[in-house]
């Protein structure tokens, strides 16, 4: 490839970037416009809470348990060591509520429930319903776009939270019931060094961000899908990608911005 | 399923949520032993406050009283200046002392009260003038050396 030809293809590609940068930009946008529209019509938000908050319920808590469990296995190997195994629940806690339950919450409801709406959306839009919508009247954004966000945006934090809480559960029955640490320590432990505000509000701040992200990805990939079915499979592993890159990499600038200052 | 199903079932969800948020706050991280009730304000000057952090709790006689609300360079004495509240219904006399104190042998630091005979009590504001820096290990291990060679020096003569 000479010079000549390479310069114009690094030069279009920059700009596809950039041109898709700036339409999703719109696309946030024109969504959060939207919103009110949602909040108007709760019985199309309750639904959409129903189809990705409900049907994700048994596999967040499921995973929160099993996470749980591994935590407190692993975390007593390495604090037995410095005879410091009470502080096992400390352990367990803090990063079930700072870091574990947002994130892998935040892949886990990608990979679960942000599929199932760009591939919903995506042959919507393959079916020519959205276009039907329009033809009508209707504008797919307020009537079908916005309750699908404003209800991943509600489920997302609720599910994070009781994947922490599960998780915290499981810590519980592996470290108190399994291997035999006190319980009152367990607890105590936990209580003096988990602070509501910083650690247990932050992670709730964070799974905010993670839903808001997650959920926008999604309805921006099926909305945007080629309308056959090799462009909804595409835009439906595409969602899954780059909600997890975007969850990992909101994840290192929400955790530097909140916790790079320790106390 | 009905409209009424729907909702009956988002219900659970979201209560099921609101439970494990309130499981956090009051099982995991103990919203409940921050007093909500009223507080008063006091403040003490110490040499050194060693690791004493905001937020850190301020005991008498081992019982949660209060809580650090802000830690300061006093510009004039160039001491700490800590201020912390207290719970309204614990009143202490004026002639109370102040100790930075360890939990354990390297856990977080505390402030411990030792209330005095006075008849008076401090009120809100008021400074506690009677107070005991933190210790701090390195100082500690350089004053026993220091003891140490000076003993060494002693049974020599």
């Amino acid at each position: 490839m000479t010079a000549t030809e390479f310069l114009p293809t690094l030069g279009r590609r920059a700009l596809e970037v950039l041109r898709g940068l700036g339409h999703s930009a719109f696309f946030f946008v024109e969504l959060v416009k939207n919103v009110p529209a949602a909040l108007g019509r709760p019985h199309l938000t309750a639904a959409q809470v129903h189809a990705i908050g409900n049907y994700s319920l048994v596999i967040i808590a499921a995973s929160g348990l099993a996470v749980g469990f591994v935590l407190a296995l692993q975390g007593y190997y390495t604090l037995s060591r410095y005879g410091a195994a009470e502080s096992l629940g400390l352990l367990v806690a803090l990063s079930l509520v700072r870091e574990l339950g947002p994130v892998v919450t935040g892949l886990l409801y990608a990979g679960r429930a942000g599929t199932s709406l760009t591939a919903e959306i995506g042959l919507m839009k393959a079916g020519e319903q959205l276009a039907a919508m329009e033809m009508m009247a209707v504008d797919p954004k307020s009537r079908v776009l916005a309750p699908r966000f404003v209800a991943g945006v509600i489920a997302m934090p609720l599910l994070a939270a009781i994947f922490s809480a599960v998780g915290i559960l499981g810590g519980y029955v592996v470290g108190v019931q399994m291997i035999g640490i006190d319980p009152g320590a367990f607890w105590s432990q936990m209580q003096s060094g988990v602070d509501v505000w910083d650690d247990v509000g932050n992670g709730i701040i964070k799974s905010v961000v993670f839903g808001i992200a997650c959920t926008f990805v999604a309805l921006y990939q099926g909305y945007e899908a080629q309308a056959t079915p090799e462009g909804v499979a595409q835009a439906t592993t595409r969602t899954v990608v780059i909600s997890s890159l975007a969850v990992l990499g909101l994840d290192f600038v929400l955790t530097a911005l909140m916790f790079s200052t320790p106390g | 399923m009905g409209r009424k199903g729907i909702e009956t079932l988002v219900g659970v969800f979201v209560l099921l949520g609101m439970i494990a948020v309130v499981f956090l706050a009051l099982k995991a991280a103990n919203l409940a032993s921050f007093s909500v009730g009223p507080t008063y304000a006091l403040s003490a000057k110490f040499d050194n406050i060693g690791g004493l952090k905001v937020r850190a709790p301020v005991k008498s006689a081992g019982v949660t009283v209060g809580r650090v609300t802000a830690i300061a360079l006093d510009p004039q004495s160039f001491q700490g200046l800590v201020t912390i509240e207290l719970d309204s219904r614990v009143k202490f006399p004026a002639d109370t002392s102040a100790k930075i104190l360890t939990s354990g042998l390297l856990g977080d630091q505390y402030i411990g009260l030792e209330p005095g005979g006075s008849d008076k009590n401090l009120n809100g504001g008021d400074q506690i003038k009677m107070t005991q820096s933190a210790v701090v290990l390195e100082n500690l291990i350089g004053q026993f050396l220091y003891n140490r060679a000076a003993e060494g020096g002693s049974e020599k003569k």
